[in-house]
This record gives C-alpha cells, structure tokens and sequence, in this order.
C-alpha cells in the first residue's frame, strides 16, 4: 500500500513520469491473493476439485461399467480387483460411486446454474425497477419460501412418481425442483444487495453523469454483484447435492439403475447390507459428506474474501 | 460584468420536505424541512458558495437542483430552462453541462471500475467524442487535474483521497459542464491537500469559465473561492451578498457569529467573539418565528412569533431578520 502511495505521488510531482512498472491490480487479483492465505478454504477447494476430476475422469479409467452385472462377483469385500467391492448384483462399488458423482455433481451444478440465474434475473429486476414488478416478484418469492422445501420436493416427487415419468427423464426434472426451492432466497439475497448499491454515491454519479440505463446496470451494478453471486452459489451447490441426495435415498429422485450417492445409500438400507456389507454404504456416504462440507469450506473461505460485510 | 447578464441558475422558492414515517401503515408524521423556501441565482462564471452548518440542508439544496433527490415545491431553471419540466431524455441530454463532486472522493468512485471508464464513459454515452478519442481526452483531462497519463488504467483503491477527488473532477471537467456543483469537495480532505484542489477549482474556472456552486462550512474556503456568498441556517436563506460585502459588512447575527469563529493566523489580535449556545434546533420541528432565535443573542419578542422575510438592503445584499 504505502509503496504504491510514495510511487504515485512521486510521479505527481515530478514533471515527467517516470517509466514505472504499471501495477493494475483488480479486486480479483486482490481477492484470489488473500483466498490463497486461507489454508482451509483451498483445501475445501482441492477436495472439491479432486471430487469432480474423479467422477468425471475416473469411470474412464475403470475396467468395468457402473451397470455392468456379474453373478459370479456377489457382495465381495474390497479387494485388489475391485478396490472398494461389489454389491448384491456384482456391480463394481468404485466405479458406480465415480458414476454417482457425476449425476450428483451435475444435478447440484445445473440446479444452482438454472436457480442462480433466475434468481438473479428475477431480484435484478425486483431491487433496479422495484414498485409493482418489485412487488409482484417478490410475493412470489415469499410464497415459495413460506413452504418448507423438504416436504415440498417429497410432493413434487411422489407426483413424478405417480405419472410414471420415465426414469431417463428423471435426473433433469430433479434440476428443475431444486431451482424451484433454490431461486426465492436468492432472489432475495440479490435483490437487497441491488437495493443497497443503487443508493451509494457512486450510483448517483451515474444519474449526474447521465449514463444510460444499459450502463449502469451492466458496467456498475452488476460487477459489484458478482462477488456475492460467487459466494451464494458455491454454497448453493452444496445444498442441491445433500437436496438431491434425500430424494434420492427416500427413491423420490433419480431412480435405479441410475446410480447416485442418495439411492446407493437406500439400496444397502436392510439390516444386513449395514452390518456385513459397509463397503456398499460407506463409500457414497462419505462422497456426499465430503463434498458437501468442502463446499460449505471454500464457500465460507469465498465469502470472507469476497463479501467482508456479511458475518457468518 | 453587467448586470443584464442572465443568470445560469436559477432557484426560486426551493423546497425539499423529507417525510417522516411511523407506524404500521406508515402515515406521514411530519417532514423534516431539509430545504425551506431558498431563492438564488448564480450568473456565469460566478461562484456562488453556500454555507453553513452540518444539517442546514446545504447538500440537499445540490442534490434537488439536479434532481438528484424530487423538489417538493419552487422551481430551478437552468440557462433559463425549468429542470423539473423535462421529458426525462431531455434531461439525460442536459446533464453533461451540469455536473457534481461530491464530498466523499471514496464513496463516489465505483471500486470495479478502472479510472479510466469512470472518466470516459459518459463521454461514449452522451456521443460526445468518438469512441477512438475516448482515451485521449481522458488523459488530457487526467493530466488537467494534475494526474498522469498512466493512472487510466487503474481502480480507485490504489489512489490517495486527494487523487480520488482529482478523478472526481476530472469525471465532471471531461463533459465541459457550464456548472459545477461542488458539494463539500475538500471537507474529507487533509488541510494540504485541501489547498491543491481549491487551487484546481481555480485554474479551471479560469481556463473553462466554469461557473460554481461551492456547498461547504468552511468559511475560509468559501472567502478565498467564491464571488458570492449564502449563508443557510436550518434549510432557510439568512443573507446573501457578495464576498466583499458579506465579510466587511455582515448583517445576520448567524453570519456574524460565523465570521467571528474564523480562525485568523494572529495570535495577538482579539476580537469579538460571538460565541452560539445550544445546537441547531430539530429540522422537524423548527422554532416558531425567525428559526435562528433559539441561540441568537439579540433576539426579541418579535422574533419568537414572526418569520423575518428575505429582503434585500441594497446591492446584492439580501437578509432575512427583524433587527436589520
């Protein structure tokens, strides 16, 4: 700080400016600087990294397929030919929980990319034009937070259920649930930090300036939402994954044969899959909590960096 | 210098009313008279500078005038053209020729947005130079303002407080405004460098012609900037009068207490020294009468029940009390 100061100022007073190395350090860099100092959160993050690089590369290197049935291999230990045993149908439990991840990953990244979206679209307009639309929005979002989400995914569910939705189709219309539970509070969220900027002095210079609506909105408002929009998401991950995973395990998510770190936990849910066969729950049982609490890590690492103000 | 000129701004009969709010339904209360019923106008290239104290709505006065916040009633025309009568495109266009810098060179710089784009954006947005020329009148007006050309590209947080004002200025010189509204502009400024951007005021007004309207509560400012001079108390106008008259001959009490409470650089030298008890009554609720009679020390009965009128006594010198 002080030697960017005295090089300034020193520069000021001197007729020509010397040719000093220009040093333009965004925020961000400023930002990844200090998120680099918070051991935790970037061991929250290589534990989430490895996470995604071993259920999305790891089935690649498998010599077997997550539905692959061999009756010869029933409910065998972890052993050296398949590292973390079989299950009643001789399947392979590494690669079917490398696969789980994926569909897990997915459904809890998709689901926070569509909720991010509409939730940030929807309080974008909410907190910029407020009045009526305002309103309107909000209403709406109040409505849906009034309902608990857990029973209302179980609805949603038991209907998916009761229409006989094709299993296929299963895993994308689980996405859409989860954004329904997921964009009211981050509408929210954004809509209040609108609210928030769009009073600061340097929005106002904006009006005086008369700068076209485009403008401040994308070049003045946006940017500084983006901070906050990281954190709620990383976070938001998190939540879809453990979401989708109780679906999944109460059978009112992503079906058999399908594998997911919820339902490979319900298929080993009997009395004796738990005492004499731990290889088949274990391992999907801590991918999920793995995962999840390295996300709640990075994101509260995130949130320290990026949105200072907000106290745990 | 003649008289006929017409003036650049103009402010008739201002008011600005916050209202206050309570209870479930939030009915109005009350208001709190920020701005009561305050006429001036400033010429071409003059420099009007409004004083005094924190709380008299001098700020407020800034900010309606350029719509910043809705008047509740009076009327600003500026070049003639009432503000507050204008299709809001019409105004847009408008806004280029009257600018504001504002007190908090911290607050009033987008952190995310490099110098650079601050400066020259409404630039590209008002279409007033092509997009390949942005750059360039940026740096020349960086370099106007006593900033260098390779500062373009930086963020605000890597500028002292008196670089930000700088950027500050630079942003309002870019449009070439005609006006200027200077609110507090070296209040949150170190004493040398409050020195510097006064002395930056004055260059530009004299290469650009600027005219000014300096919002502050330091009278030594205003004495060493300003051509003219209108002393507020608790959102009303208590004189006004050109610098000269206003230092050798001041009418109002409040003006005379403020006068006596500049700091003079003899230390031997006594004078008198009004000193005001008490503290600014609330804007809510303002005394009956003449609003100064609370701490004015030569208050009397009429003062409490009458409110003086602004009148003028000859000049340009207008005062508002009973006593003059």
């Amino acid at each position: 700080m002080s030697t960017i100061h005295g090089e300034t100022t020193a520069a000021l007073s001197s007729p020509t400016p010397q040719p000093v190395k220009p040093v333009y350090t965004s925020l961000w860099r400023q930002s990844l600087r200090r998120l680099l100092k918070n051991k935790l959160a970037v061991f929250g993050f290589v534990v989430v990294a490895f996470m995604f690089a071993a259920c999305f590369l790891g089935p690649l290197f498998s010599p077997y397929t997550d539905n692959k049935i061999n009756m010869a291999f029933m409910n065998k230990a972890p052993g050296l030919k398949h590292w973390l045993g079989t299950d009643a149908l001789g399947r392979d439990v590494l690669t079917r929980v490398l696969q789980a991840g994926r569909i897990s990953l997915t459904v809890g990244l998709a689901s926070m990319v569509l909720s991010v979206f509409v939730g940030s679209l929807l309080g974008v307009i909410a907190g910029y034009y407020r009045g009526i639309v305002d309103q309107v929005i909000m209403r709406l979002a109040d409505l849906l937070l009034t309902i608990p989400s857990l029973p209302l995914l179980f609805i949603l569910g038991a209907l998916l259920s009761e229409w006989k939705v094709p299993t296929d189709y299963r895993m994308y219309i689980v996405m859409l649930m989860l954004s329904i539970v997921g964009w009211p509070g981050l509408a929210r969220m954004v809509r209040g930090q609108m609210l928030s900027l769009r009073e600061r002095e340097y929005m106002q210079a904006t009006v005086v300036l008369g700068l076209r609506d485009r403008r401040k909105l994308f070049n003045h408002l946006l940017p500084n939402l983006v901070p906050l929009l990281i954190v709620i998401a990383t976070l938001n991950i998190g939540g879809a994954i453990l979401y989708e995973s109780v679906l999944s395990y109460f059978g009112l998510g992503v079906m058999a044969p399908t594998p997911t770190w919820g339902n490979m936990i319900d298929a080993a849910n009997n009395m004796i899959d738990f005492q004499d066969h731990p290889w088949l729950w274990i391992p999907p049982g801590f991918s999920i909590f793995a995962t999840v609490i390295a996300i709640n890590i990075f994101g509260d690492g995130l949130r320290d960096v990026l949105d200072p103000k907000q106290k745990r | 210098m003649s008289e006929q000129r017409q003036p650049l701004l103009e402010v008739n009969g201002l008011k600005k009313y916050f209202p206050i709010k309570s209870g479930l339904l939030s009915r109005t209360v009350g208001s709190v008279k920020a701005v009561d019923d305050i006429s001036f106008s400033i010429k071409q290239g003059e420099t009007f500078g409004l004083v005094g104290e924190s709380g008299s709505g001098k700020s407020t006065v800034g900010r309606t005038i350029l719509r910043l916040t809705d008047k509740t009633d009076g009327e600003v025309k500026f070049k003639g053209v009432d503000l507050y009568n204008l299709p809001p495109q019409e105004l847009r266009r408008l806004r280029p020729k009257m600018q504001l810098i504002f007190q908090d060179p911290y607050s009033s710089l987008n952190p995310r947005v490099r110098i650079g784009d601050a400066i020259g954006e409404a630039l590209l947005d008002h279409g007033l130079a092509p997009r390949e020329e942005i750059r360039d009148r940026v740096m020349e007006v960086l370099a106007a303002c006593g900033l260098s050309s390779y500062h373009i590209d930086r963020f605000p947080h890597e500028f002292s407080g008196g670089q930000r004002q700088r950027v500050g200025i630079a942003r309002a010189l870019v449009l070439n405004p005609d006006l200027i509204i200077a609110d507090e502009p070296v209040s949150a400024l170190d004493v040398s460098i409050q020195a510097q951007i006064i002395n930056l005021f004055r260059k530009m007004q004299d290469t650009q012609g600027l005219t000014y309207l300096f919002i502050s509560h330091d009278l030594s400012v205003v004495e060493h900037l300003c051509s003219h001079i209108g002393v507020m108390y608790l959102g009303s106008m208590m004189e006004t009068a050109s610098r000269d008259e206003l230092f050798r001959n001041p009418l109002h009490p409040y003006t005379k207490a403020l006068l006596s409470a500049v700091p003079i650089p003899i230390p031997k030298l006594k004078r008198e020294r009004i000193v005001l008890s008490g503290e600014l009554p609330n804007p809510a609720d303002p005394p009956s009468g003449c609003k100064f009679h609370t701490r004015c020390p030569f208050a009397v009965a009429r003062c409490r029940e009458e409110v003086p009128q602004f009148r003028n006594v000859g000049g340009d010198h207008g005062v508002a009390c009973h006593l003059v």
